[in-house]
């Protein structure tokens, strides 16, 4: 039985500044238990929840939980991995087993390789297997080769706005999908651009500082490693639209490997990608694909799960792997 | 290594750079007047256009070549010119018929920059 305490959490209080009880409450739905476990030998815990609730667990049931996965990258066929239809398919029994069943997914980019049609195509076969089936997507830089974007909005972006950037409600969360790989400039970042980030500031404006946000995109909003390109230009403008709310989540991919940093009120969190990984910043000459053992390909690639668990006042993010 | 291969003709480009010159062969094509002009092959390998600064005469013809595992694009920073994605092994041309300096990186991964400076 799921706990029905939404109203508790959004609705209690009614107005649109964050007084001290409403800054708390958002304080503590943000500062509750954001796991990270990384399984496979390894096992690590980023618990915000130790600073305001020890207690606090991983959920047993949620009002919402939903999954992302990344950078399926169909079409790559070289090493560490020939077979990246496989390794999707195993993301999907992967989620197809989990305790708590997502309502839906979130594919944060590079859904293809080379935005070749069958590439999409494969993808969009293996995501049929999945028992969740809406799947919401935001473009990588693979996608939108070659045409500005216009197959991939034909395909996945047919209500969105510019270059295929959308927001939805899903339980009193707010979800912001974004594109930052578009025009991109040379020597520079990932890009949202000033007519998204106008956007952001409409779509929000609307909202109550309690409404948790969850923005994800396929290149890190924050500067994860610029010197590899693996941040955004503009995205403290786009953060500085979300300042008022008690908690924001940001997904991206991008980088193929999971990694987590909180500042404030967000938390920033990569997924791992479900093709090959990527090294760590700056441990190899380049961000290419790591080479590793066939053994331990499947270790490296993984799924992540998000639970936003209202009774809890708890967000949850665990990312396993598919080893 | 940067290496630099300045070739006298465009037939010894297509002798020394492998068969596959022609298949992913994008951007003006040399004329027969310029048969005889300069040409000169960019690596994309690591990440990085090897050499990031090449000097090139006037009528010379570039080729870029992607080693990487990754699809890289060139694309000049002022629109002169732009390659399709190139996959890995795929190589994309272009003729530079006029003097100047062309900055250019390329469209996916924008860290990556280089120029060619023709005199």
């Amino acid at each position: 039985m799921r706990k029905r305490t939404k109203d508790e959490i959004l609705h209690d209080h009614n107005h649109d500044g964050i007084d001290r009880r409403g800054f708390l409450k958002c304080m503590a739905w943000a500062g509750t238990g954001a796991f990270y476990v990384m399984q496979g030998g390894v096992l690590r815990s980023y618990a915000m929840s130790q600073l305001s609730k020890p207690g606090a667990a991983v959920p047993e049931t949620g009002e919402l939980s939903f999954v992302q996965i990344s950078d399926s990258h169909m079409g790559f066929n070289k090493p560490a991995n020939p077979d990246v239809a496989a390794t999707l398919k195993a993301a999907v029994d992967k989620i197809n087993g989990l305790a708590m069943p997502p309502e839906f997914l979130l594919h944060t980019g590079d859904i293809s390789h080379l935005s070749k049609p069958e590439e999409f195509d494969t993808v969009d076969q293996i995501l049929k297997g999945a028992t969740a089936k809406d799947v919401f997507f935001v473009p990588g830089e693979h996608d939108v080769l070659n045409d500005d974007g216009q197959q991939y909005r034909d395909r996945y972006g047919k209500n969105t706005q510019g270059s295929g950037w959308y927001s939805f409600d899903k339980k009193g969360v707010h979800f912001l999908g974004l594109v930052n790989v578009m025009n991109l400039k040379a020597g520079g970042l990932g890009t949202l651009g000033a007519e998204q980030l106008e956007w952001i500031e409409k779509d929000v404006k609307h909202l109550k500082s309690s409404t948790p946000i969850v923005v994800f995109a396929h290149i890190p909003l924050w500067a994860v490693y610029p010197e590899w390109g693996w941040g955004t230009e503009d995205s403290a403008a786009a953060l500085s639209y979300l300042k008022r709310f008690g908690s924001v989540t940001v997904l991206n991919g991008h980088i193929h490997q999971t990694m987590q940093k909180v500042e404030g009120k967000v938390m920033f969190h990569t997924a791992a990608s479900t093709a090959f990984p990527q090294p760590e910043p700056g441990k190899a000459d380049s961000p290419g694909p790591m080479k590793v053992p066939a053994e331990q390909l499947r270790s490296l690639l993984g799924i992540t799960e998000v639970s936003y668990v209202q009774g809890r006042q708890a967000l949850a993010v665990v990312d396993s792997t598919l080893a | 290594m940067k290496r630099i291969v300045l070739i006298a003709s465009v037939l010894a480009v297509a002798v020394m750079g492998g068969a596959r010159v022609g298949s992913a062969q994008q951007g003006v094509a040399p004329t027969a007047g310029e048969a005889a002009a300069s040409s000169a092959e960019v690596k994309i390998g690591n990440f990085s256009f090897g050499p990031t600064s090449l000097v090139v005469a006037v009528g010379a013809t570039v080729t870029w070549t992607n080693g990487d595992d990754i699809p890289h694009t060139v694309v000049s920073n002022d629109k002169v010119f732009k390659s399709k994605v190139l996959d890995t092994d795929d190589k994309f041309s272009f003729t530079f018929a006029k003097a100047g300096t062309y900055p250019y990186f390329c469209s996916l991964h924008p860290k990556m920059t280089g120029q060619i400076v023709v005199q």
